[in-house]
């Protein structure tokens, strides 16, 4: 699942990866814009997703993202893997990590790694 | 422009040429398979006046400041005045910001433009659940007129002019700012600036939503016949491609689906029963000006030249004033790298001297930071810097459109305007802008023309220095601008302050006169106007309009 919390209308980014994915093989669910954490991570247990790759480009992230990552955790599915991608000042990657989110990618990364690393890093949830 | 003869004889010297180019690279190959544009636009190796000798120079060049226009809307252009240096600002608290206004004007900025935080761009209040992590991240947190008053303080703005990058709730942002300067004294007749009020292109592009297209076709229509009415200096909307651009359109797509929506709120004021000639000559422009130097001059030219005709041959329009497209230009954000930061003042600089060689009225010129976090002082001053050495020292400013009749740009000119012409045939046949939106047209377009461009820069086939090529292991490390934390805490209370020392009896009935006017067909500036002086919130506004015109939610195609 591609997701897109909080007020942030930068979608290019969200919308070439969900692209990407689709080209690849996998079955992409994109949440659209303008939604809460908690839309987030409902929409993300209904549709049995393995992982989600969250976007931010507007400056929200530290609220955002970990509280993705605590909804799941609430809601039992806390194996569903969370990744992030977007525009963060360096010293909050290594934060974001410490919160559960498993990877960052930043701007400038292929597309090409970006799908290797899911490969690698994510299993189906039994 | 040529005689027949010429016209013959450099034909048959291009042939020979031709032959021995081929004949040469055939030994010492070319650099690329492809030469084209960063729009992927084919480029040749050589332009001749045989490209251009369909243009006629009454016709399609002309004088600066006469039809149609190719060569500027001004008579004297820059050397009887530079454009505005207008740099976009807004951080944190309208105090914040305040200071940081303060500091641009002081270092020689011409006009001041506002960024919003994204609660108060999508119409919510600070204290929203919907706005939890966001107050003051991405810009100014406004919630009522009160800090509209901070915002401004100390400004001069009976002198220079304010650009407020607002959508959705445009009509309530531009309410509290002509509240906030008569609480100043300033007649609303005298001040003068833009609201960027452009809610096709949050559809196809930017994607800030409240209302659907046609009701908020309606709010846009109400604010221009009030500004035609009431405050007459003010551009009541600002026609951006800047956003589509940066959505990742080719060049060509930014101009076709900015001059369409003109076109859609062109026939909305004409539907309003408003005379052409009332409204139009307040319409203005803001586009993209990216890296790819010739194809971004071209661009602009041809925007002037056709909207110039759309006004004419489609609106008949009679006043000159109609036809001018003034337009405001932002350097390419997306050019923008976080590997290397210090490589993008390079890239603003020919960006911003593109926006200048093509006519520009004002210029914002990105950060070199801004790709990372909000921009410094230090990385703001060094950008408004840049468009000082453009005006001052280089030179270019000296003669009106110093490339006009080159072989090369007017032809890239009249093919950009051929194929954006195509377009527009396309979504006037689609039944106009609001229609084709609804049916994904310009927004799939765009997201085919990003996703391209990725693959492009991914198989190396476009080179991002820094980032696909030249790339190096360190980082280089720039001084980055942090929001408090305790901001949003902070603002919730001032917030309450204010909403427990007004009078509640009157916001309520402000905004129970307004729900009343939204479903009547009344011009919702007035009712707007006294609920922003009774000191009703943005929120408390824009949920009146949710309430009786729906919430448009993202179609989230990709």
């Amino acid at each position: 699942m591609v997701g897109k919390p909080g007020l942030d209308g930068h979608d290019r980014g969200a919308r070439i990866i969900a692209r990407a994915f689709r080209d690849a093989g996998f079955e992409v669910v994109y949440s659209g814009l303008h939604q809460t954490p908690e839309e987030i991570v409902q929409a993300a247990i209904q549709e049995d997703v393995d992982m989600i790759g969250l976007s931010s480009l507007a400056g929200a992230h530290m609220y955002l993202f970990p509280r993705v990552v605590e909804l799941l955790r609430e809601n039992g599915a806390d194996d569903v893997v969370v990744c992030g991608g977007g525009i963060f000042p360096e010293e909050d990657v290594p934060r974001l990590k410490k919160a559960g989110i498993k990877e960052i990618f930043t701007p400038g990364t292929p597309l090409p790694e970006i799908v290797n690393w899911v490969e690698e890093n994510v299993r189906p949830r039994s | 422009m040529f005689k027949k003869q010429s016209l013959k004889k450099i034909q048959e010297d291009n042939k020979r040429w031709q032959e021995l180019f081929r004949e040469f690279t055939s030994k010492a190959t070319e650099r690329l398979k492809r030469f084209s544009t960063v729009s992927d636009r084919p480029i040749k190796n050589l332009y001749t006046p045989l490209d251009i000798e369909d243009v006629d120079y009454t016709r399609d060049i002309g004088f600066p400041a006469q039809y149609p226009f190719t060569r500027g809307v001004q008579t004297s252009m820059y050397r009887g005045r530079l454009w505005t240096m207008r740099m976009f600002a807004g951080l944190g608290s309208a105090r914040d910001t305040n200071r940081r206004f303060h500091l641009l004007v002081n270092e020689g900025q011409t006009g001041l433009s506002t960024a919003f935080d994204m609660p108060t761009l999508m119409g919510y209040d600070t204290d929203s659940p919907k706005a939890r992590g966001e107050c003051g991240r991405c810009g100014v947190a406004i919630d009522t007129v009160k800090d509209m008053e901070i915002l401004f303080e100390g400004l001069p703005i009976d002198r220079i002019t304010t650009s407020m990058t607002i959508n959705p709730p445009a009509a309530v942002i531009w309410a509290m700012y002509i509240a906030m300067a008569e609480n100043r004294g300033i007649n609303r007749r005298l001040i003068g600036g833009t609201i960027q009020n452009d809610m096709l292109k949050e559809f196809i592009a930017q994607k800030t939503f409240m209302c659907p297209p046609k009701p908020s076709m309606r709010l846009i229509t109400d604010t221009i016949e009030f500004g035609t009415k009431e405050v007459p200096k003010w551009n009541p909307i600002s026609i951006s491609g800047y956003h589509i651009r940066e959505a990742g359109s080719t060049a060509v797509q930014e101009l076709a689906f900015t001059l369409a929506d003109g076109i859609a709120y062109v026939e909305g004021g004409l539907e309003r029963g408003l005379d052409v000639d009332s409204f139009a000559p307040r319409l203005s422009f803001f586009f993209n000006s990216h890296l790819d130097f010739f194809e971004e001059i071209a661009k602009f030219r041809a925007a002037r030249r056709m909207w110039a005709r759309i006004m004419e041959e489609r609106f008949g329009a009679k006043d000159p004033r109609s036809l001018w497209l003034r337009f405001h230009t932002q350097t390419a954000g997306c050019s923008l790298t976080a590997q290397q930061p210090y490589n993008n003042i390079i890239r603003t600089a020919l960006e911003a001297l593109a926006a200048v060689l093509g006519g520009t009225q004002s210029l914002h010129t990105n950060s070199l930071d801004e790709v990372l976090a909000l921009p410094t002082e230090e990385a703001a001053t060094i950008a408004l810097r840049t468009q000082q050495i453009i005006a001052e020292e280089s030179g270019v400013a000296n003669t009106i459109d110093p490339l006009g009749g080159s072989y090369f740009l007017e032809r890239l000119t009249g093919d950009m305007e051929e194929e954006a012409f195509e377009y527009i045939k396309k979504i006037d046949d689609m039944g106009g802008m609001v229609a084709a939106i609804e049916k994904n047209y310009p927004q799939l377009e765009i997201a085919d023309a990003a996703y391209k461009y990725q693959m492009q820069i991914d198989s190396g086939e476009k080179t991002v220095v820094g980032v696909n090529k030249y790339a190096t292991e360190e980082a280089i490390p720039v001084e980055i601008l942090e929001i408090e934390q305790e901001l949003e805490e902070k603002q919730i209370q001032w917030t309450a302050e204010v909403k427990s020392s007004r009078d509640n009896k009157k916001v309520q009935e402000s905004l129970q006169e307004l729900g009343e006017a939204a479903q009547r067909d009344e011009n919702l500036m007035y009712p707007i106007l006294e609920a922003v002086k009774a000191c009703a919130t943005e929120q408390e506004i824009c949920d009146v309009f949710r309430d009786v015109f729906g919430v448009y939610r993202d179609p989230g195609v990709y």
